[in-house]
């Protein structure tokens, strides 16, 4: 029996999560996918340490200080921008960097975008809960979110070498994300307030969605309902939906968003616009435009 | 009048699929989505009057189109069918009538309490779809008399086990968690458990039957 390698967490302020590609396959019973919030970013991570892309990385939002144990690993950092440091130097993200048994990777809060994910060379290997080892913050279902002291082991480094030094970031765009109509979208009184609104990204926002808030601050009066006592059945939600809720402020749902829900979605995201949406932090703008 | 479907767009990876003017099965309508579009679609997703068909990556939700088509034909064929011959068992599930709504819900629907307790115990309920939380079954298929609004101040924190009605649905909360539906039971039955397989103790076309257990 080889003793453990991996890291242990030295330090962890604001939300850290397990996180890969998600658990499909359990709508039926009401269990979301869940997964990274950012898909490409932690795509990026894994490719980056040649790791399959079902890889586990760890979502940081926030401060994640870990120290290595056992032998040298690889580690990456991508999604939001910010500082990461090796035993107190800069060593930037978006670069593999070699972690020693008692080293101390820092990976600081983000000053662009929102999400960081800490990529290991041969992926986070806590145990899976129904073939995942991604949290579900709304459904509590998956590893629980790590803690200082917890151990955290890493799994046998893939065959695949590594190969790149260092990766592009990903520029965080101010462009309108695009959205395409939804469902729903005649249960408005007029859609086109989803782009023709400056929104505001709302405090409540987290995995489960976004929620947006007209920067003129009272709700667009077209997105209120047509007839407010109609009720709709409960049906599917997709990551990316835009739902209205009586309040008139829209959600978009982000990874962890319920199965079905009974408001009206009346927009959806473009999927490859969806990540940028889980990359907004509270107070930010935005804008849609029709796809 | 014949049974009508109707395919919604839902973004670039989606479609919503519709009906009205015909009793099928949710569950049923996305397992014959499931079969007919083959590797074509990633997840079909039950809900009251619908289906989320989501296309794999390389489809389109066009590509889907006539291939949801198809399955509706042979949903809305073997209808009939398929809700005459379940020959599985109902599970049982044994409810302490004593829920904080019992009283209005029988006075909305003009019963006794003990009235609203033989009506839901009376006739066997099919799980029509899941959602809301893990493990959370929509029930169809109940006594009609059971028509009741969902609350107009949902409660903070519903305990788990409620037993619960809204619209002519019947539900059984798995965790705690807020909720509007009007509370008439509750039972020691678990309704989620990672740690047991399947997790779901009732799962989208289960046949449930609920019996009445006095007070502990």
């Amino acid at each position: 029996m080889s003793s453990p390698r991996g890291f242990e967490v030295a330090e962890v302020t604001g939300a850290t999560l397990v996180q890969d590609l998600g658990r499909p396959g359990w709508s039926a019973v009401g269990l979301g996918r869940s997964g990274a919030a950012d898909r490409a970013a932690h795509a990026l991570a894994n490719r980056l340490l040649g790791n399959a892309e079902d890889a586990a990385t760890l979502e940081v939002v926030g401060q994640l200080v870990l120290e290595g144990v056992g032998a040298i690993t690889w580690v990456v950092v991508t999604g939001g921008r910010g500082p990461v440091l090796l035993d107190g130097q800069l060593v930037g993200d978006h670069a593999p960097v070699a972690v020693p048994p008692g080293a101390h990777l820092e990976v600081g809060p983000a000053t662009q975008g929102l999400r960081r994910y800490v990529g290991v060379r041969g992926g986070v290997a806590v145990a899976p809960v129904l073939g995942s080892r991604s949290r579900d913050v709304l459904a509590e279902v998956g590893p629980p979110p790590p803690r200082r002291g917890d151990l955290l082991p890493v799994g046998a480094a893939p065959a695949t070498p590594l190969r790149v030094d260092q990766a592009t970031p990903q520029t965080v765009a101010d462009s309108p994300l695009r959205v395409v109509a939804g469902p729903r979208a005649d249960w408005v009184h007029d859609v086109h307030a989803l782009v023709g609104t400056a929104w505001t990204v709302g405090e409540q926002s987290n995995r489960v969605g976004v929620r947006l808030r007209s920067a003129g601050g009272s709700p667009p009066p077209g997105l209120a309902r047509v007839d407010p006592g109609r009720e709709l059945p409960s049906e599917g939600l997709w990551r990316g939906a835009v739902q209205v809720p009586p309040s008139g402020e829209p959600v978009v749902f982000l990874a962890d968003h319920p199965v079905t829900g009974g408001y009206p979605v009346v927009g959806v995201v473009v999927d490859a616009d969806v990540d940028r949406v889980a990359q907004l932090r509270p107070g930010d703008p935005l804008r849609l435009r029709w796809a | 009048m014949a049974p009508v479907h109707r395919v919604l767009s839902y973004g670039d990876r989606a479609l919503l699929v519709e009906w009205a003017e015909v009793e099928v099965l949710p569950a049923h309508v996305a397992e014959a989505v499931l079969a007919g579009c083959g590797d074509r679609c990633a997840v079909a997703v039950p809900g009251a009057r619908t289906v989320l068909v989501v296309a794999s990556p390389g489809t389109t939700p066009a590509d889907l189109v006539p291939l949801l088509d198809r399955a509706w034909s042979e949903v809305v064929e073997g209808a009939g069918a398929s809700a005459a011959v379940t020959d599985d068992l109902p599970v049982e599930v044994r409810v302490v009538y004593d829920g904080e709504d019992l009283a209005a819900v029988a006075e909305h629907c003009g019963l006794t309490p003990d009235e609203v307790v033989a009506a839901h115990t009376g006739t066997s309920w099919t799980v029509g779809f899941a959602g809301f939380a893990p493990g959370f079954p929509y029930l169809v298929g109940g006594d009609p008399r059971l028509r009741v609004p969902r609350r107009s101040d949902p409660r903070p924190r519903v305990p788990a086990g409620s037993v619960a009605l809204a619209d002519d649905l019947s539900g059984i909360y798995p965790s705690a968690t807020p909720g509007g539906w009007q509370l008439i039971g509750r039972t020691e039955a678990v309704l989620w458990d990672v740690d047991r397989d399947p997790p779901a103790l009732l799962p989208p076309g289960t046949v449930v039957r609920f019996v009445a257990e006095g007070p502990a």
